[in-house]
């Protein structure tokens, strides 16, 4: 039986070490994540995601360490944990010569649904998908965004506590994206627990409650959005111009008053800089760029994005790739 | 059935329902899959012709006629060529995410490889019998009883869930589709090296012991025994099929959990 009830964490990892034989893809990671909440792991390509993920689902034991599911230990009782989750990887695992609701179907009576009980299950989340009017006509006619729906779909039809997302919209268009996020946002309104991986800050921005950030292995940092946001003790000083071919200067008066290095977007006619003493170095800036007479259209102090928080978390950790989205390590 | 919610089911699967449900999907796909339902008997009949009419004539087998030697040695055998498949699609189920979908779903491990088991067998079982059917067309005759030829029958279809087992391992070893394809080639040396269509007798004398000792060689003759009321070879053919499949089936099994 399983030990697990609504009051265990969501997940509980305890030193959780996954190794494949020379490489390291989880390296002692230590986790508490509440229940009730959309979690993002976000990292490079070969941070560990994909493992974390894949531990969670039972598809890969822990070398060494302890890993937690809704209480419920993974090494001790599998079956139980398999029947909490419900796995959406990175492709879209369903079979293209039967129709949509057949793999729903299919998929339900794996989960050990009766045929009666299968086939109403796959009515429901044919409904809750959008998914009527393709749901007849075989997988290999479908587009991606909705193969990766009927994906979504064949993880549900089990009614899982949890739902891992492997990357669920890399590979599609923004409207494939968008449908998707749609429907995770849906499943987390009706009260399903999700945890996601992607190398998206955005994506992590619009679903999640709470981000871990991987590399190597390790957690890097791990909170809510704006905790993360606050984690970085400093605003951005954000100017953009009238005419663009001032933005160099703008940028040597952003260094000068900041102390920080500018990034520059000369298709946005914008520079900005990350600002230690927001409302003194604004003002302080807004007096230069008078002063210089250069034409404003817009200035302002704000909270860093997720991606500049991401690239401060990953410069400032040793041995860290540059790029977010960097290749360094063949297994992800 | 109108709640809008879906209930937990309150069990989770047997093997057995399991099981048929992965050999259902199996099935579909074969059937649905255009040309793949053909493809094994084309290929089968081009082969059994060529050495029927392009080579049978160069191959010397005693007395009795080329057609009496090759046909049963073929049809016990036609699975080593058309197999391949079967390796190709466990390496791009793997591929593709659907064994991690089945693995992480709450069923019995060894409903995966039964399930598969099943299916490619039944689709290797049409395959045999057209291949015996092809066999009458190019001459083949039975020489003792009907009940005899269905003996002879029954021996190449076990011989078809052995070879269909031993393809699935090949598949899950394979770290690629295309490796998996690579792999299977290595059931052509088993089948081309043994007495399926030349005489072990007629070959170098350093090959002979291979093509003699190797499991392929006894299993054809207790085919061609059969067919004439003798029981020669057919307990070493049995021994041989009960030790792959009991050396294979768990190697399956437990591949599955790494896939």
């Amino acid at each position: 039986m399983s030990a697990s009830d609504h009051s265990s964490p969501l997940l509980e990892a305890t030193d959780l070490t996954v190794r494949f034989g020379q490489v390291t893809a989880l390296d002692g990671v230590n986790l508490v994540v509440p229940p009730g909440e959309v979690l993002a792991l976000l990292g490079p390509n070969g941070a560990g995601k994909t493992t974390l993920v894949r531990t969670i689902a039972t598809l890969v034991g822990p070398t060494s360490g302890n890993l937690r599911v809704r209480g419920t230990d993974v090494v001790r009782d599998p079956l139980a944990v398999r029947r909490d989750i419900g796995l959406a990887g990175q492709y879209a695992a369903v079979e293209p010569t039967m129709t949509g609701r057949e793999n729903l179907v299919m998929t339900a009576r794996f989960f050990g649904h009766s045929k009666i009980a299968a086939n109403h299950a796959a009515e429901i989340v044919i409904g809750q998908l959008s998914l009527e009017e393709v749901a007849d006509r075989r997988c290999s006619t479908y587009s991606g965004g909705q193969r990766r729906r009927l994906d979504l779909g064949a993880s549900l039809v089990g009614a899982p506590r949890l739902l891992l997302l492997d990357e669920p919209t890399t590979g599609l268009d923004p409207a494939g994206r968008s449908e998707v996020w749609d429907t995770v946002r849906t499943l987390v309104a009706t009260g399903t627990d999700v945890v996601l991986t992607t190398h998206y800050l955005d994506e992590a921005n619009e679903l999640a409650d709470r981000v871990v950030v991987i590399d190597h292995g390790r957690v890097i940092a791990y909170g809510t959005l704006s905790e993360l946001k606050a984690s970085i003790g400093r605003d951005v000083i954000e100017v953009t111009l009238a005419h663009g071919a001032e933005l160099e200067h703008v940028g040597r008066i952003l260094r000068q008053v900041t102390a920080n290095p500018p990034t520059l977007d000369t298709s946005a006619r914008r520079a900005s800089a990350s600002a230690t003493d927001g409302t003194i170095q604004l003002a302080a800036t807004i007096e230069c760029l008078h002063q210089a007479s250069i034409a404003v259209d817009e200035i302002g102090l704000r909270r860093p994005t997720l991606e500049e928080v991401f690239l401060t978390l990953t410069f400032a950790h040793p041995n860290l790739a540059p790029t977010v989205g960097s290749s360094h390590r063949g297994r992800s | 059935m109108t709640t809008k919610t879906i209930t937990p089911p309150s069990a989770v699967p047997g093997a057995t329902r399991a099981s048929l449900e992965v050999t259902r999907r199996l099935l579909r796909k074969y059937f649905r899959t255009r040309g793949l339902f053909a493809m094994g008997l084309i290929q089968s009949a081009m082969f059994l012709f060529s050495f029927r009419f392009v080579f049978g004539g160069a191959v010397h087998t005693g007395a009795s006629s080329y057609v009496y030697f090759l046909v049963p040695g073929y049809v016990a055998t036609i699975v080593l060529f058309t197999g391949g498949g079967i390796a190709v699609a466990v390496a791009e189920d793997r591929a593709q995410g659907f064994t991690d979908r089945l693995l992480s779903l709450p069923i019995p491990r060894r409903a995966i490889v039964l399930g598969r088991t099943i299916a490619d067998s039944s689709t290797n079982a049409w395959t045999i019998c057209a291949t015996a059917a092809f066999g009458f067309l190019v001459g083949f005759r039975l020489e003792g009883s009907v009940e005899q030829g269905l003996a002879a029958l029954g021996l190449c279809l076990l011989y078809g869930i052995v070879f269909t087992v031993v393809f699935i391992v090949m598949g899950l070893f394979a770290p690629n589709s295309q490796s998996a394809q690579g792999m299977s080639m290595i059931a052509f040396a088993f089948a081309f090296i043994s007495s399926v269509y030349v005489p072990v007798s007629s070959m170098p004398s350093w090959l002979q012991p291979f093509a003699k000792y190797q499991p392929i060689t006894p299993m054809v003759d207790a085919v061609r025994s059969l067919l004439v009321g003798s029981t020669s070879d057919v307990v070493l053919a049995l021994a041989w099929s009960a030790l792959l499949l009991t050396v294979f089936i768990p190697i399956a099994t437990l591949r599955y959990r790494h896939a």
